[in-house]
């Protein structure tokens, strides 16, 4: 199968959710929040650090005041634009604050099994099949996650696995979100620093990067801060992310959500650039509302889209990529709704230029992973990434002399101009177009079935280059040790 | 005060949600010399029947039954006492153990259906998050609960569950109390794997479940 090309958006449409004057607002009302009723770092090491740097620390509750200048300051010094480098340098990724990045979702839970099409719980080999479909797949830019729990492996060395897995599927950027303990961000980061070539190798291409989850409203989880403290000092890319849920972890209203997910995503970065100065910390935000019903995580829904479009233009105001979750469809199947919530998703990040967005290939609420979603996925981020190009008007494109030329009643289907232009023009992959008729013949073969014989075809025929002999080895090694030391 | 004036209050204190004016009644209530247990039944209780009633019309949500609960909660917290010095106890549904498991942090989703269970009619001691085995345990063999509850947010801190569940077994705990589990990656068959009793997938399952627990002892 011909591999198609894809151009990551920089969206060309213009798009606002808030005024200037608003984001001051909200950005001031987080430094007021940050400096009164502080944030908790339950991390002694991480209060040590900003004890130091002239926050106020309660030792019992964990609470650190960040004074606003200390906060503007530190600001300024993470970089605006960094590299997430893929085991091949044809997949790095120069992350800054226009272009828009898809990656897949993590960690989901349950698979939809691609040949039985039942529903039952990950394995690691799901880590691998996921990877490499989203490595055929031009429109995933790396892999966040795993995609999946790898649950058939002992929890204590599990984010192990769950690299090794995902790097024997992909080439591209690994950013696991399950490293988050002081004793495994180290191991992770050796693992790392073997496929580079060493641990200076590695600051200067990081194959990884984390991803870290806040504890909101206004906190911290403490084994995901000193799992972070050990990438700043590796000069790995760390990202903190808050996911208030409006009604629930933060005000009902989204204006006073936005308060919450600037206070969650910022704070963190301070003590980074403490730790280390000019570390690349990016933002990253799955800002939501609850199902007021059931109290229930909703993974879509018009207050997801806001709140994704706001936060981003926000981060613009700090010059700090931000990655956004979307794609995080409360829907059971690759249905209606999750088109619905999908579309949204992708498409108000990258009118708002969102550095990346986070999510691809899952269902009900980021717990089910489907290789047929992720494809789907993929296909509505190439439809959004075609619209926001927007249109470019200029004589040739204008073509007055054809139109002319053509007059009243021709065609322009075999002009030189239609042929030189016509590959502009979207190209489905499992969007069903064909007549009724072929449709009925085909046995109502849809979008699903095509990513159905697409997965199995990808799984069976796309090759990855594999890890070195060499490589695995050492994996094997570390994570033999790792079993030794955290196994207890 | 008139007594009926006083319940009337009491029941609208529940269903708005006005947690301080729910004590006050309360307080109101004993200087009065009122009977405790009718302003729990005839107050409170029905507040809380009458906010269950119309989430089931879909005319209140979530939010609504939390401090609906809460108001109950702080409301028994006066009202209790007086109620055991008389030597007369209100009709609880049954005793209810909660907590998120060792080496998990998260406590919103725990904390909602301790609310929700409390609001309707069980007695709720929520231990909080991160929870060692051995305080479940303890606790289980101090207060004697009908349900256990845990809840784990992590595939890495789900087998915690089975732990627990696990030393229960071996101190002859076990067939005393019903264990109910929950937390996003918890499923079924996780829950039937572990030997658990109940499983639920958000907090108004949980207390429905939680009844037909106490209801089949």
């Amino acid at each position: 199968m011909k591999q198609r090309k894809f151009q990551p958006p920089c969206s060309k449409l213009t798009f606002k959710v808030l005024s200037e004057r608003d984001i001051v607002k909200i950005h001031e009302a987080a430094l007021e929040v940050m400096e009164e009723a502080g944030v908790r770092f339950p991390s002694s090491r991480a209060l040590d650090v900003l004890e130091e740097a002239g926050c106020s620390v309660n030792r019992e509750t964990m609470v650190a005041k960040l004074p606003s200048d200390l906060v503007i300051k530190t600001l300024r010094q993470a970089p605006t634009r960094f590299l997430l480098a893929g085991r091949d340098s044809k997949d790095d990724l120069w992350i800054d604050d226009r272009t828009s990045h898809l990656s897949t979702d993590g960690c989901a839970v349950d698979v939809y099994d691609i040949n039985t099409g039942k529903l039952r719980r990950s394995k690691k080999q799901d880590i691998v099949n996921a990877c490499k479909l989203a490595d055929y797949l031009p429109e995933i830019s790396y892999i966040w996650g795993p995609p999946v729990s790898a649950q058939d492996i002992p929890a204590h060395i599990r984010p192990l696995h769950e690299i090794e897995a995902s790097m024997n599927g992909t080439t591209m950027h690994i950013q696991p979100e399950t490293v988050i303990t002081h004793e495994i961000a180290h191991f992770a980061l050796e693992m790392a620093a073997v496929v580079a070539g060493g641990k200076e190798k590695l600051r200067r291409r990081p194959l990884f990067s984390y991803m870290q989850c806040a504890t909101d409203p206004l906190g911290q989880d403490g084994g995901s801060l000193d799992a972070s403290m050990v990438a700043a000092e590796w000069g790995i890319p760390t990202g903190f992310m808050p996911m208030p849920m409006s009604c629930a972890t933060a005000p009902a209203t989204l204006a006073g959500n936005l308060v919450v997910t600037t206070v969650d995503a910022v704070s963190p970065l301070v003590l980074m650039q403490l730790v280390n100065p000019g570390t690349p910390v990016y933002f990253a935000a799955a800002p939501t509302a609850i199902d007021i019903k059931t109290g229930g995580y909703t993974g879509g829904g018009p207050e997801d889209f806001l709140l994704a479009a706001a936060f981003s233009e926000i981060c613009h105001f700090y010059q700090i990529p931000l990655a956004v979750g979307g794609f995080a469809t409360g829907a059971k199947l690759p249905d209606w709704q999750a088109a619905v919530d999908n579309s949204f998703a992708g498409l108000m990040p990258v009118l708002t230029n969102t550095s990346i967005i986070n999510g691809a290939g899952t269902l009900n609420g980021s717990k089910i992973f489907s290789l047929q979603a992720l494809i789907m996925d993929a296909e509505i981020y190439s439809i959004i990434a075609k619209t926001s190009q927007g249109i470019e008007v200029n004589d040739d494109t204008l073509a007055v002399d054809l139109i002319k030329k053509v007059g009243p009643g021709g065609n322009f289907l075999a002009d030189k101009h239609t042929r030189k232009c016509m590959r502009d023009i979207w190209q489905p992959v499992v969007y069903d177009r064909k007549p009724y008729g072929q449709w009925e013949e085909s046995g109502r073969r849809g979008a699903f079935e095509e990513a159905t014989e697409l997965a199995r075809w990808v799984i069976e025929n796309h090759e990855v280059e594999p890890l070195e002999e060499g490589v695995k080895k050492e994996f094997a090694a570390i994570i033999k040790r790792a079993d030794q030391e955290l196994g207890k | 005060m008139e007594k009926d004036k006083l319940l009337e209050e009491m029941r609208t204190a529940v269903i708005e949600g006005e947690i301080e004016e729910g004590e006050a009644l309360a307080r109101q209530a004993l200087e009065a010399g009122f009977d405790p247990l009718e302003c729990i039944e005839s107050g409170f209780v029905a507040g809380i029947n009458k906010v269950g009633a119309l989430y089931e019309e879909g005319d209140m949500f979530l939010p609504e039954l939390v401090a609906a609960g809460e108001v109950m909660k702080e409301a028994l917290a006066v009202l209790e006492p007086e109620l055991l010095k008389s030597k007369q106890s209100r009709t609880i549904l049954g005793k209810v153990i909660i907590g998120s498991v060792a080496h998990d942090i998260h406590d919103i989703g725990k904390d909602i259906v301790a609310s929700m269970l409390t609001a309707s009619g069980f007695e709720v001691h929520n231990l909080g998050i991160d929870v060692p085995c051995d305080t479940f345990v303890a606790r289980v063999r101090e207060l004697k609960p009908d349900i256990l509850g845990m809840s784990a947010l992590l595939t890495t801190t789900m087998p915690e569950q089975r732990n627990v569940i696990e030393i229960l077994e071996e101190e002859g705990l076990r067939k005393g109390v019903k264990v109910m589990v929950g937390g996003a990656p918890v499923n079924k068959e996780w829950a039937e794997a572990i030997g658990a009793d109940g499983f639920a997938e958000d907090a108004v399952e949980a207390v429905k479940v939680a009844k037909s627990l106490v209801g089949g002892q």
